[in-house]
């Protein structure tokens, strides 16, 4: 599936749960579903800033495409990255550094993407393009 | 004085609001206090009336605005019972106030190798300022330890000081912890080897009576927007006698009596320490929130909040897996927790999507949540207008928000 592909499933998805309260039961599940990071990468080198909580990222490139792999101390925010992981991992560096994700307003959580908000899921999408910026260019 | 919650909460226009469709229960008063009509008019009246700027014309305007920021001044004077209006430095806020003397107290009169005494439990704004200072200088900060309750370890205290000793700078009411230190006696211990004390007020000026003769306190430093006051005003207490010797703060405006380019005069005090036009709104209307909080009478909030405090404190107590961070035994209006196995942050998430807004993380006390190796905690912070069915309301969403994350 493309990024889009995926996102238009995410919103359809959301669109199940009119209360915030089943919004947030189903973020907590995709937490759980997250491919989890490594312990042995669990460390500041792959932690991103501006979360309250903690956030560890790992990008990884296998036959050209960008795979992620993560966890976060807290709940509500390990949902978060784990439905960017969703959508960005296993596209290529390109494909993920232009996407636009328009899914984030979709879904109703828009106000996560506040560049003052302690999730700091803003900081999730800019840590994870660059990651493939990154990629891109040693590759 | 009878104190009436009915008639206070319909002072405070913003307790009638729903957030996320559910009325607001605000528990976040330790960051910054929701303001009362007679607030929020003044600050109107202010700007329709008499706005000018304060200090300089001889037109009718700047007199009246003028007449009216000196006034707060006596008005801060009375409050926290100071002997003179002069030693009233209206500043930005508790931040301003502490860096103000970290640097023209600090500068002139701590060297290399001299040490200042800070606690555990301070706010960054009462950590970095000396932080800065000792980079700069070559001086040596220490630390009054706690112990588990987050109570400070006096022996260890009294312990501290040296020939070294220049300053010792603490606060009243720990922000994380609630816990109320015991001032007057650590003032008594500091002025025994000589050694002056910044007290760091910013929690305690809406709950405690204040009076800066009786502690003997040195320096004392508060914010305006904690006391049910503006944003962007707050006060530096300090003794005439160590105001006269330290150097002006910035340079600017109404802090000289002369400019040539040659040289510069000084103004007097406050003025020297009181660069450029100040928050003009502010200063006038912290006046009203000071007759806000006289009107109904500290001593009155104080009862009303301990109340509430061990209302809050044995609800609380009642779910599972929680555990108080900050037990001490003179507490003050913070209760700050955290939930086995749960979060800070999940919990404030969902707290927020029921309209109850209270404040996860380190609260700017970092050194704090080491000290109790815990990455943050849930705090709530009361207030005069704060309800027992507000706490019952916490209770219930936070039996929502845990169903939800374990």
């Amino acid at each position: 599936m493309t990024i889009n592909e995926i996102q238009e499933e995410l919103i359809e998805d959301f669109s199940f749960y009119q209360d915030w309260m089943e919004k947030y039961e189903y973020i907590i599940q995709l937490g759980k579903e997250v491919p989890l990071i490594k312990e042995e990468y669990k460390k500041d080198d792959y932690i991103i800033k501006g979360c309250q909580s903690k956030v560890w990222l790992y990008p990884e490139l296998r036959d050209g495409k960008v795979y992620f792999t993560a966890d976060s101390d807290a709940v509500i925010t390990k949902g978060l990255v784990s439905l960017m992981v969703k959508v960005l991992s296993g596209h290529t560096p390109q494909e993920i550094a232009q996407t636009d994700l328009y899914f984030i307003d979709k879904i109703g959580l828009k106000e996560h993407l506040s560049p003052t908000r302690a999730n700091g899921l803003l900081s999730m999408v800019k840590q994870m393009k660059l990651y493939a910026v990154a990629l891109q260019m040693r590759a | 004085m009878i104190f009436d919650i009915e008639k206070i909460r319909t002072d405070f226009p913003i307790l009638g609001r729903e957030v996320n469709g559910r009325p607001l229960v605000y528990f976040d008063n330790g960051a910054t206090t929701q303001k009362p009509k007679q607030v929020i008019d003044a600050i109107t009246r202010y700007y329709a009336d008499m706005n000018s700027n304060v200090h300089r014309g001889v037109h009718y305007l700047s007199q009246i605005s003028t007449d009216a920021f000196e006034v707060t001044r006596r008005k801060v004077q009375a409050f926290i019972h100071a002997k003179h209006e002069h030693e009233i430095i209206i500043t930005k806020g508790t931040t301003e106030a502490i860096n103000i003397v970290a640097s023209c107290y600090g500068r002139p009169f701590i060297d290399a190798g001299d040490e200042i005494i800070i606690s555990a439990m301070e706010h960054h704004s009462n950590i970095v300022p000396w932080q800065m200072l000792c980079d700069e200088k070559g001086c040596k900060l220490r630390i009054i330890p706690m112990n588990d309750n987050g109570e400070l370890a006096i022996e260890a205290y009294k312990s501290l000081f040296s020939e070294r000793t220049k300053l010792v700078s603490f606060t009243y009411v720990s922000n994380a912890l609630g816990t109320v230190n015991p001032v007057k006696e650590m003032i008594d211990i500091a002025h025994e080897h000589g050694v002056p004390v910044l007290v760091d007020g910013a929690q305690a000026i809406q709950h405690v009576a204040i009076d800066v003769q009786a502690l003997d306190v040195d320096f004392f430093a508060f914010s305006g927007h904690k006391m049910y006051g503006p944003t962007g005003v707050g006060v530096l207490y300090g003794k005439e006698e160590l105001l006269n010797k330290m150097p002006p703060y910035q340079g600017g405006g109404d802090m000289i009596k002369d400019v040539t380019f040659e040289k510069t005069t000084y103004n007097e005090l406050p003025f020297k320490f009181e660069a450029g036009t100040p928050n003009i709104e502010a200063g006038i209307c912290l006046g009203d929130a000071i007759d806000y909080i006289e009107g109904i009478g500290l001593d009155a909030i104080k009862a009303y909040e301990d109340e509430l405090l061990a209302y809050a404190t044995s609800r609380l107590s009642e779910i599972e897996g929680i555990r108080f961070i900050g037990t001490a035994e003179q507490k003050s209006s913070v209760i700050s927790f955290v939930v086995d196995g749960v979060h800070p942050y999940d919990i404030g998430v969902i707290l927020d999507k029921l309209g109850i807004a209270v404040r996860t993380g380190h609260h700017c006390a970092q050194p704090v949540m080491d000290a109790f190796d815990i990455p943050g905690t849930v705090r709530v912070s009361l207030a005069m207008y704060n309800t027992k069915e507000e706490v019952d309301a916490l209770i219930e969403g936070l039996k929502r928000a845990l169903n939800m994350l374990l």
